[in-house]
């Protein structure tokens, strides 16, 4: 059997096909094991993880909570807003404190760029980013495209469209890095304000007219609208914003046969998608939920060094 | 008489033997003797050079050796930040200007964004105070406006009679044009530069790197480049229009530089300088790492940039190198990049980046480089020295430019070690530095800074013995 040759999981910028293919098939493994009665394995007992979470995110906390359980790991979660301390004194004193209580992997979701950087250099643990400021979030990366390869059984050569919020977002970069690495043909569409500066060197085609983009694609992922976007002075307002770039069934029609609609959640039902959209049979949102606990498994199986022991 | 210490170097020497000496002023590039009395330059002897047998004479104690080595004016820094009054945990004016010392420079103008800032007649002079015990010449620069505030224009007039010899709110640029107008207009009766630090702070608010593809790839706020250009714009137009002298501090894009050009050709009385990591370092950097030394304001530019900047330097645009040195605690250095306060340390590295990057890649000669760093900056603000004159104060320097050596910033002067350049190979070094005539650099241990407080000698006492432990 393969190795994975990587001890923390920080991005998918620079991972191979290879790579992402043998954590998808590892993910394989793992969702039948979510689909048995008894949905737990000892894959990972006697080995400690931290969910550590400078942001509020219920969903990505949750699915790597559920995927440690179902692996038989003991957890200690920390949650801060970092609002009241000074960021920076937080982080550094709650480093100090994980490096004394010998923790095998630290999970961690954190609004600036670079913490997961910054936890390799301090620490001895396994890192795994869930999100770090608009600069990656590789699980939902490896579980957008594990769902879309579950789906169409392949990944490559297929159009994907990622809409929205492209300047803010790390799933987009995340998605972007694995889906053409993986061989699929990406592009971006966003209002001018939210594409982030040569963003095409990125080898994606970039749209801001979304009948265009959709034209011909098999793929719509579509980017959560951050609501402040529009206090900042992004968008005028979110009515306009919805007008030319909600995702509507007027709009699907434009879609290859057989397309699928994405939304790594929560929906802003309405705003970037509308009901009807995201309800459809063309939707795998909540397929895209239950195949997170799933990747994030393989993913924490992978790091935990724990290779030579079989999936029991 | 101390015997000892005259073995070893002589700390007050009479002559500096055989090196070659390069004074960019005087077209001078040539092996010679340099003799000092009294602290001052006192004759340059070209055709009869001391012999082994004649330093038998002047006293072999009293003769430092400088062949194979560059005999030089000492280096001028026109941007240091030397945190005293207010972070002296971070640097003290004692303890930057043996940095400099230690970097070739002879003369620092530090910056007046201390905590109180450099507003007023009684705070220059108390940095002046300090200077004194100092290991290089000190020249402060005054507010541009009340507090930095950039509302009100500061008692310009009596910064200068105290002793400043430019104004800037470097850290915070004047974005009121009103206001800039004003402070043109008031300093063209004291004939000093307005020293502007060019940051529209509506177009950077938030940003944490240059604005590009790596800022794209990282997901972090960008800082664009016309951030900087708009004002660079904006304060030529004034210039033209009201008069006064500008000076633009830091630049760091091709857009700026291209600004500054235009203007110079319309002989406007515009300078500009920059800094050896923006000549060297870029954005690229800090996808590799994160490191947060690298978080500077301006940020590392864009490829593009550095060789435009490179460019400049060589066509004459930008009239000198500074270091714009800016030490920052441990405490508050290592921590995320987003929570970094920007800037990094540059004194001791200077000529070790100008040498390896600039010099032996071929933009300038050894004596251009060494008149970007004497008097170039010298005729920027108007200062005394830069140059190798009879009469003058003894403000040499000796640097040997074959010297590979690694640069280990928990092992300079400075007291702060934010540094990116920590661990990087250099070629070229400074070995002597001569402050009227006094060796200030090399001094036989750290200890020897005066100014440093009971705690900070402790500090070192105790580092020291762990090296030498270490050696052991
Ligand atoms: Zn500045
Ligand atoms: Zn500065």
């Amino acid at each position: 059997m393969k190795k994975f040759a990587h001890k923390h999981l920080l991005g998918l910028e620079g991972m191979t096909r290879e790579e992402i293919e043998f954590v998808l098939d590892t993910a394989v493994t793992f969702k039948e094991v979510l689909e048995r009665p008894i949905k737990k394995v000892p894959t990972l007992r006697g080995l400690t993880i931290v969910n550590l979470f400078y942001e509020p995110s219920t969903r990505t906390r949750i699915s790597f909570e559920l995927a440690q359980k179902r692996l038989s790991a003991d957890t200690v979660n920390f949650s801060s807003s970092g609002s009241s301390v000074k960021k920076g004194e937080t982080l550094r004193d709650t480093v100090r404190n994980l490096e004394a209580m010998k923790i095998d992997m630290v999970v961690v979701r954190h609004a600036s760029s670079g913490v997961p950087y910054f936890l390799t250099r301090c620490l001895e643990s396994s890192i795994i980013n869930a999100g770090d400021g608009a600069h990656e979030h590789p699980t939902q990366g490896l579980l957008d495209i594990y769902t879309i390869r579950e789906k169409y059984g392949k990944v490559e050569g297929l159009r994907v469209v990622i809409v929205g919020d492209v300047k803010h977002s790390r799933v987009a970069r995340s998605n972007i890095w694995g889906l053409k690495a993986m061989g699929a043909s990406v592009s971006v569409c966003a209002p001018s304000t939210l594409l982030p500066a040569e963003i095409e060197k990125m080898g994606v085609e970039v749209f801001t007219d979304l009948n265009k983009a959709l034209w011909g694609a098999d793929v719509v992922n579509v980017l959560r609208l951050q609501l402040e976007r529009q206090e900042r002075g992004f968008l005028p307002t979110l009515r306009e914003y919805s007008r030319l770039f909600g995702i509507t069934r007027e709009r699907l029609t434009l879609l290859n046969k057989n397309y699928t609609i994405m939304h790594p959640g929560p929906i802003n039902r309405g705003v970037e998608i509308t009901p009807e959209v995201a309800d459809s049979p063309e939707s795998v949102i909540l397929a895209q939920v239950t195949n997170g606990v799933a990747v994030r498994m393989a993913v924490l199986y992978l790091l935990s060094g724990q290779q030579e022991e079989a999936v029991a | 008489m101390p015997k000892k210490k005259e073995e070893g170097f002589p700390r007050v020497p009479a002559v500096i033997a055989g090196g070659r000496i390069i004074d960019p002023t005087a077209s001078i590039d040539k092996t010679g003797d340099l003799y000092i009395e009294n602290g001052k330059i006192v004759r340059i002897e070209f055709n009869k050079l001391l012999s082994k047998k004649s330093i038998q004479s002047v006293g072999s104690h009293k003769v430092m050796d400088a062949s194979g080595q560059v005999v030089s004016p000492g280096f001028i820094d026109l941007h240091v930040h030397l945190r005293e009054p207010g972070r002296e945990d971070e640097e003290t004016v004692a303890t930057g200007t043996k940095a400099a010392a230690a970097g070739g420079f002879t003369s620092v103008c530090c910056m007046p964004n201390t905590d109180p800032p450099l507003d007023n007649q009684e705070n220059i002079r108390f940095v002046l105070e300090q200077a004194k015990a100092g290991f290089a010449r000190v020249y402060p620069l005054g507010c541009i406006t009340q507090g930095r505030k950039g509302e009100r224009i500061a008692e310009i007039g009596d910064i200068v009679a105290a002793g400043a010899v430019a104004v800037t709110d470097d850290g915070s640029p004047v974005m009121d044009a009103s206001v800039m107008r004003l402070a043109f207009e008031y300093s063209r009766m004291f004939g000093i530069p307005i020293v502007q630090h060019a940051e529209d702070t509506n177009l950077s608010f938030g940003g944490l790197m240059h604005e590009g593809f790596v800022s794209t790839i990282l997901g972090m706020r960008g800082i664009p480049a016309a951030a900087e250009e708009v004002i660079v714009a904006r304060d030529l137009k004034l210039l033209e229009t009201f008069g006064g002298r500008l000076h633009v501090a830091h630049i760091s894009t091709a857009g700026a530089l291209e600004l500054v050009r235009q203007a110079k050709k319309k002989k406007l009385p515009v300078t500009c300088e920059v800094t050896p990591h923006h000549l060297t370092l870029t954005d690229e950097e800090i996808k590799k790492s994160f490191n947060p030394n690298l978080r500077v304001n301006p940020p590392l530019r864009s490829r593009k940039d550095v060789e435009a900047l490179r460019e400049g330097l060589v066509d004459g645009t930008i009239d000198a190198i500074a270091t714009d040195h800016a030490p920052h605690s441990r405490e508050e250095k290592e921590v995320e990049f987003d929570a970094a306060p920007n800037g990094m340390i540059g004194l001791e590295t200077a000529f070790g980046i100008v040498m390896t990057e600039i010099v032996a890649k071929g933009y300038l000669s050894l004596a251009q480089a060494v008149e970007k760093l004497t008097s170039a900056p010298a005729q920027v603000f108007g200062l005394p020295g830069g140059q190798l004159k009879i009469g003058h104060p003894a403000d040499i320097i000796i640097f040997d430019p074959g010297q590979s050596w690694t640069y280990r910033a928990s092992e300079g002067f400075s007291k702060s070690i934010n540094s990116p350049f920590d661990g990087w190979g250099f070629k070229g070094k400074v070995t002597s530095t001569l402050l009227a005539g006094k060796v200030v650099y090399p001094v036989e241990s750290k200890l020897e800074v005066v100014g440093l407080s009971p705690q900070d000698k402790i500090k070192l006492q105790v580092a020291e013995r762990k090296k030498q432990k270490k050696r052991k």
